[in-house]
């Protein structure tokens, strides 16, 4: 693979649905190997831009590249695999058919039995769809997904109707799935999925990017407040530490002291304390996770 | 090909997995031919049929039923259920196209009504004496053109109904009176004048007379074929226009 050249790339992609515009302004890339996630909240555009990147849509603007080819194109069905929110299959069709009859469809496909097996599905080859949980039809999707040996893998809502656990099982498949060289594109809801699984995120609000960075880096981003407890070993001085440029307050509680900033505050905040030799007992850092970021960034902050 | 062959094998087996569709459609004419040849009357030859019995009409108009009923009430729900499902989208995101599947669900009524077909003829043949097509070269022609129109009628069916539950409906609305004008209740060939000349233009008259005709040793009159053959050119046209994948 040539040094810089992106897996799939989005660029001012547009696409209206009548007078409703769905994704008004669009631009990401995603390297190869990465998992990368688009997280938004719903009706954000999330759904219409990756199905648009696995040509199940044309855009009405702005391109999409996938593995150096023209969105849509035909040979791309074949490199990339998808799994649809709101996709089923025919009630009476059981699992093993399924996945039989999809592995049929591709040039290179993976071991169909082995693969239901990965995926907890080995003990329901037999099973009609009807007659499954919504996990294992959830999981019969990803299955389905992956069975033709793809290069991209396209997931829709991916872990949507999965208990912790078996949401868990899924994220560590996914995984494995991109150890193997597959480039993940993931659509989710959930911070918690994004935050453990995503190298990269971009935040979709209203048709547009509004953030695209690590998952860390959008908590950094959204302007991050990080909170530090500790005890002082004698008693403190507040001008000490409301002095650094980091710190935003400082409130003392009994000879608890919590300190609120941005970031580097626990750095800042542990080297004056040395310089001045006083000990922090019970030192506790706490920080903005990607929930509060999410919140910040996208529309829902703001009321709307 | 070999994709449509596995398609259509696994829609044979979704087929056969729905006993009450098995049994009207494939096993209902033939038993509508075995009760109606019971009665002693139907098995006299009426003038007014050119010398046919009614048992031997019924033959015809079981055979016209049983592609009614697939194009109709099998077709139409199953493509639209699809479509609902998003079967046809997810299709759309693999090498193979969603009109595969289509194609597929359509050939599975083909050998559904072949089926349903032979048991009808060999039914006739052994209980009732009805003798088999004298044309079989022109009983192909007919059955196919009737198989056809009934077929891409459901297409359109399917192509307009919002859900796989308004297909269902309106499929059923459609098969009766079509299936009044085949003369399933009372054979064409007594309908009075008018009501005669009105049904040979609707697609399972004009099946009904094709399939007589090559029965009973004659080419399909060319205004029979030609009426089917004109089914199925506007309605596979509207078809093609109106096909929503999604």
């Amino acid at each position: 693979m040539l040094e810089g050249m992106s897996a799939i790339e989005v660029t001012h992609l547009t696409k209206r649905y009548g007078d409703t515009v769905a994704v008004r302004d669009v631009s990401f890339a995603v390297e190869t190997g990465e998992i990368f996630g688009i997280l938004g909240p719903n009706g954000a555009g999330k759904t219409t831009t990756v199905e648009c990147v696995a040509g199940l849509r044309t855009a009405d603007g702005g391109t999409v590249r996938v593995l150096g080819r023209a969105g849509g194109d035909r040979e791309l069905r074949e490199l990339v695999g998808v799994q649809l929110q709101e996709s089923r299959l025919p009630e009476k069709t059981t699992v093993g058919e399924a996945l039989e009859l999809f592995a049929a469809f591709y040039p290179d496909p993976a071991d169909w039995r082995a693969l239901a097996g990965d995926l907890g599905l080995g003990g329901k080859l037999k099973e009609r769809f009807g007659r499954l949980s919504g996990g294992q039809q959830q999981r019969l999707s990803i299955a389905l997904a992956l069975v033709g040996n793809p290069r991209i893998a396209i997931l829709d809502e991916l872990t949507t109707g999965l208990d912790p656990q078996a949401r868990r099982d899924t994220w560590s498949l996914i995984r494995e799935v991109r150890d193997r060289g597959v480039t993940v594109l993931l659509v989710t809801h959930f911070m918690e999925e994004a935050e453990r699984l995503c190298d990269r995120i971009a935040v979709i609000d209203r048709g547009a990017v509004v953030a695209l960075d690590t998952p860390a880096g959008l908590v950094d981003r959204a302007g991050a407040l990080r909170r530090l407890r500790f005890r002082p070993s004698v008693p403190l001085d507040e001008v000490l530490l409301t002095d650094l440029p980091e710190v935003e307050s400082v409130r003392q509680e009994g000879d608890r002291i919590e300190v609120t900033g941005t970031g580097a505050v626990v750095q800042a905040v542990a080297a004056t304390l040395a310089a001045h030799q006083i000990i922090a007992h019970d030192f506790r850092v706490e920080q903005d996770n990607l929930d509060d970021a999410f919140v910040r960034l996208t529309s829902r902050g703001n009321g709307a | 090909m070999r994709t449509l062959g596995k398609l259509t094998a696994q829609e044979l087996r979704l087929f056969r997995r729905e006993p009450a569709q098995v049994f009207f459609t494939v096993l209902f004419p033939a038993l509508l031919v075995v009760i109606l040849g019971a009665v002693p009357d139907f098995r006299e030859p009426v003038g007014a049929l050119g010398g046919l019995r009614i048992v031997d009409v019924y033959v015809a108009i079981a055979v016209v039923m049983a592609l009614g009923s697939l194009g109709l009430q099998v077709a139409p729900p199953a493509l639209a259920t699809y479509r609902e499902r998003g079967v046809l989208r997810r299709l759309a995101a693999t090498p193979v196209r969603p009109a595969a599947l289509l194609a597929a669900q359509l050939l599975t009524n083909l050998l559904a009504a072949v089926a349903a077909i032979a048991l009808v003829l060999v039914t006739g043949r052994i209980l009732y004496a009805v003798a088999l097509p004298r044309q079989p070269v022109a009983y192909l022609v007919a059955f196919l053109a009737c198989a056809g129109t009934a077929l891409v009628l459901g297409l359109v069916i399917a192509a307009v109904a919002p859900s796989g539950k308004a297909a269902n409906s309106i499929g059923t609305l459609v098969f009766f009176p079509l299936m009044f004008f085949a003369g399933l209740w009372t054979p064409r060939e007594v309908f009075p004048e008018v009501l005669r000349r009105i049904s040979d233009f609707t697609p399972f008259g004009a099946g009904e007379r094709a399939l007589v005709d090559a029965m009973t040793g004659s080419w399909p009159a060319w205004d029979s074929l030609t009426v089917l053959v004109a089914y199925i050119l506007v309605a596979g046209l509207a078809a093609a226009r109106l096909f929503r994948w999604s």
